[in-house]
């Protein structure tokens, strides 16, 4: 993929971002993590941020962090990667430091990390794919899993008298008074592509500005674990999961306002 | 974020770090560790409330930011120890508490880390268990400890002070053991030790390591991109490096075993303690010097490594080995597994309370009895 | 109207996820009949004269497998 365009198509518009990694990826086909990953990287390559960046990666499908985004990365226990964060952030300040995080991490296990990551108002990006399965590990419920939803281990679909309803994160996160910045996109069109980049570098402006914790909900497919083809998984996010988990800005800080 | 200071300095004590003279202050053991941590350069510490070493935390929370440093109340042991994860991973110096209930939450973490290699100072003030146990003190976290509780199969050196003055230099040695190694470190005391107060000599910390810390996550500026893991997938990866690891921890017991030979010189009957046990085991075998009985005690100061070779040779002399915890006998398997002398091996338990010199010295009496 | 852009498609990184090819908003590209080493029958720029350059298909790649020009 090295040519050049031939003839009169001399502008490239469009090309892998540098920061992130030219590697073939281990994601199924069609699964958002690789457009999630690709916004992420042209974020750091926008604000200038790769060099200063350290991630922080989950326990998921998303374990592999350090193989696609050329900056460094600590591996975290299942759900930690915010208080990690945290503890990055602390001893180094001065650096860019986000987490990466499925819903089975963020929402399950982690819950108590994020919320306090949150409350305390950790300079610290997170960013977190909802694909309302526990993906790596063969399709388990999650806390993000729909109504009725069948899954390895709701086998008759999840039932709210039994497992309670999906948990809305991005709407409990924005809340918080440490959280400067919450939202939920997708990338199931061009439009929602559009606003998920835009979502990402607000985010990430949260944290250069110092001005708090921020957090973007990417809702996401898991076509091998939904048992669907990624056009058909692509439709049930325009569908039922974007009625659930609406797209939007949750909360979004104007200034340092908490001081 | 940023707030403005109460300032509250622990007690108005001012205390002149790392250049201070050698004096006799005299403090908690708890804060004895923290003075040691500050001297060894720690200016990071996270921890979470439990007694009986809730001093350790608020002396931090005060002592730190004054000069620098950084203090932060976690949410759980957990967060608290992944706090600790990601500063070590930074390339700093820090440190946690906690007790044995909040040492269970960690274990995750400390796998982690262990996995990863990474260094850090654990101190735990034991108190009682299982469960919520009590306050009293033990020594039943010594399996927890030594054996580490957490999942993988991994070691970390194990120190056992039991004095202030060893809660103060032995932290700072749990420095230098866990740079050098890549490893997390652990202070084992109790309540006993944490809660007295002692004269000790805040001696001047020197730095037996090399602190240079290239592997750290710093941003990759000017070098490429680095990890800090502990997954390895591919082919026999994870094999390569649980033997890496394993290496690691018999280089630990080539090289760092410590230990106190107390009046063993001629002792027909060794007693082997650790911590406060050890501390009380001192006053009896006075005693019975003084009544002309030839007892001493090898007392580890490192529980891993521990001193087998010393153990065995002690046993090989003596006719009978009194092994004395705070506990129903857990350092009691490793005295066993590391002499053939089975049969000279006596224990003496007293789990979740501290033993009197006056029990101690009936025991020892009993058998110099029996031996004669 | 003859095309104002033009893309290219690595042949042995595409999955054949199909995101690309209803994203296009001139059909330009197509699942081929052609299986790349990893097994799948990879994506191709089969309608190249329609091209705007839009890169839309290169957004709602996953794999970053399309490079486009203007």
């Amino acid at each position: 993929m090295k040519t050049e365009g031939k003839d009169r198509f001399k502008r490239q518009v469009f090309s892998r971002p540098k920061s992130l990694v030219d590697v073939k990826s281990h994601f199924c086909p069609g699964c958002h993590h690789g457009i999630a990953h690709r916004i992420v990287a042209e974020a750091i390559d926008h604000f200038g941020l790769r060099e200063k960046t350290i991630g922080v990666a989950c326990v998921g499908c998303a374990v592999f962090l350090y193989d696609y985004i050329d900056v460094d990365v600590a591996e975290a226990p299942h759900g930690r990667a915010p208080a990690v964060a945290t503890g990055v952030k602390r001893a180094q300040p001065d650096k860019f430091v986000f987490t990466y995080q499925g819903d089975g991490d963020l929402a399950a296990i982690g819950t108590s990390e994020v919320i306090h990551a949150a409350n305390r108002g950790e300079n610290i990006s997170v960013i977190f794919v909802n694909n309302t399965t526990y993906g790596m590990t063969g399709g388990q419920m999650a806390p993000t899993t729909m109504l009725g939803q069948k899954t390895s281990t709701s086998p008759y679909g999840r039932d709210f008298r039994k497992d309670g309803y999906p948990i809305k994160m991005a709407e409990l996160l924005a809340t918080l008074e440490g959280t400067a910045y919450s939202a939920r996109v997708a990338t199931s069109t061009p439009a929602q592509i559009r606003k998920a980049k835009e979502a990402v570098k607000k985010a990430f402006d949260m944290q250069i500005k110092e001005m708090g914790f921020s957090i973007v909900e990417f809702l996401s497919t898991c076509p091998t674990n939904w048992g669907m083809k990624p056009i058909d998984a692509q439709k049930r996010i325009l569908g039922e999961m974007s009625e659930y988990f609406p797209l939007g800005v949750y909360k979004e800080r104007k200034q340092a306002d908490f001081l | 974020m940023r707030r403005s200071l109460s300032g509250r300095l622990h007690r108005g004590l001012e205390m002149r770090l790392a250049t201070a003279a050698a004096q006799r202050v005299l403090m908690k053991g708890n804060e004895a560790i923290c003075v040691g941590a500050i001297a060894a350069g720690c200016r990071y510490y996270y921890g979470y409330p439990i007694t009986p070493q809730n001093d350790i935390p608020e002396y931090m929370s005060a002592h730190l930011p004054p000069i620098g440093g950084t203090f932060l109340q976690a949410e759980s042991e957990v967060a608290t120890i992944n706090f600790i994860l990601g500063t070590s991973a930074s390339g700093k110096r820090v440190m946690t508490s906690s007790s044995g209930p909040g040492i269970s939450l960690m274990q995750e973490g400390l796998s982690y880390m262990a996995g990863s290699e990474l260094p850090a100072v654990i101190v735990n003030i034991s108190r009682s268990g299982p469960g919520l146990g009590g306050i009293a003190p033990s020594q039943g976290d010594y399996f927890q400890a030594v054996k580490c509780g957490g999942h993988g199969g991994y070691k970390m050196p194990v120190l056992a002070p039991h004095s202030v003055q060893e809660m103060y230099s032995l932290t700072m040695l749990a420095f230098d053991l866990a740079d050098k190694y890549r490893n997390p470190a652990m202070i084992l005391g109790d309540a006993i030790v944490g809660q007295m107060k002692e004269p000790f000599e805040p001696a001047e910390y020197e730095p037996t390591v090399d602190q240079e810390k290239p592997w750290a996550l710093t941003g990759c500026a000017g070098r490429p991109r680095q990890h800090v893991k502990s997954l390895y997938l591919k082919d026999n990866a994870i094999e390569v490096h649980n033997w890496k690891l394993h290496r690691k921890y018999l280089r630990m017991q080539e090289e760092e075993v410590r230990f106190e030979d107390y009046r063993l010189d001629g002792a027909k009957i060794v007693v082997v303690a650790f911590g406060t046990a050890a501390r009380v085991c001192k006053t009896a075998i006075q005693w019975a010097r003084g009544e002309g009985i030839a007892v001493g005690m090898l007392r580890p100061v490192t529980l891993f490594p521990f001193p087998a070779a010393q153990v065995d040779a002690a046993a090989a002399r003596a006719d009978v080995v009194l092994v004395v915890e705070m506990n129903t006998g857990q350092m009691l398997e490793d005295v066993k597994i590391s002499t053939t002398f089975h049969d000279r091996i006596r224990f003496m338990g007293k789990p979740c309370a501290m033993p009197t010199p006056e029990e101690i010295l009936g025991e020892i009496r009993n058998l110099a009895g029996k031996r004669r | 109207m003859p095309a104002t852009g033009r893309i290219e498609i690595d042949f042995e990184r595409c999955k054949a996820c199909e995101l690309c090819v209803p994203a296009c908003p001139k059909n330009c590209i197509e699942i081929g009949a052609k299986i790349n080493a990893q097994g799948y029958a990879a994506a191709f720029f089969a309608r190249p004269e329609d091209c705007t350059g839009c890169a839309i298909c290169a957004e709602a790649c996953p794999d970053v497998c399309i490079e486009v020009w203007k």
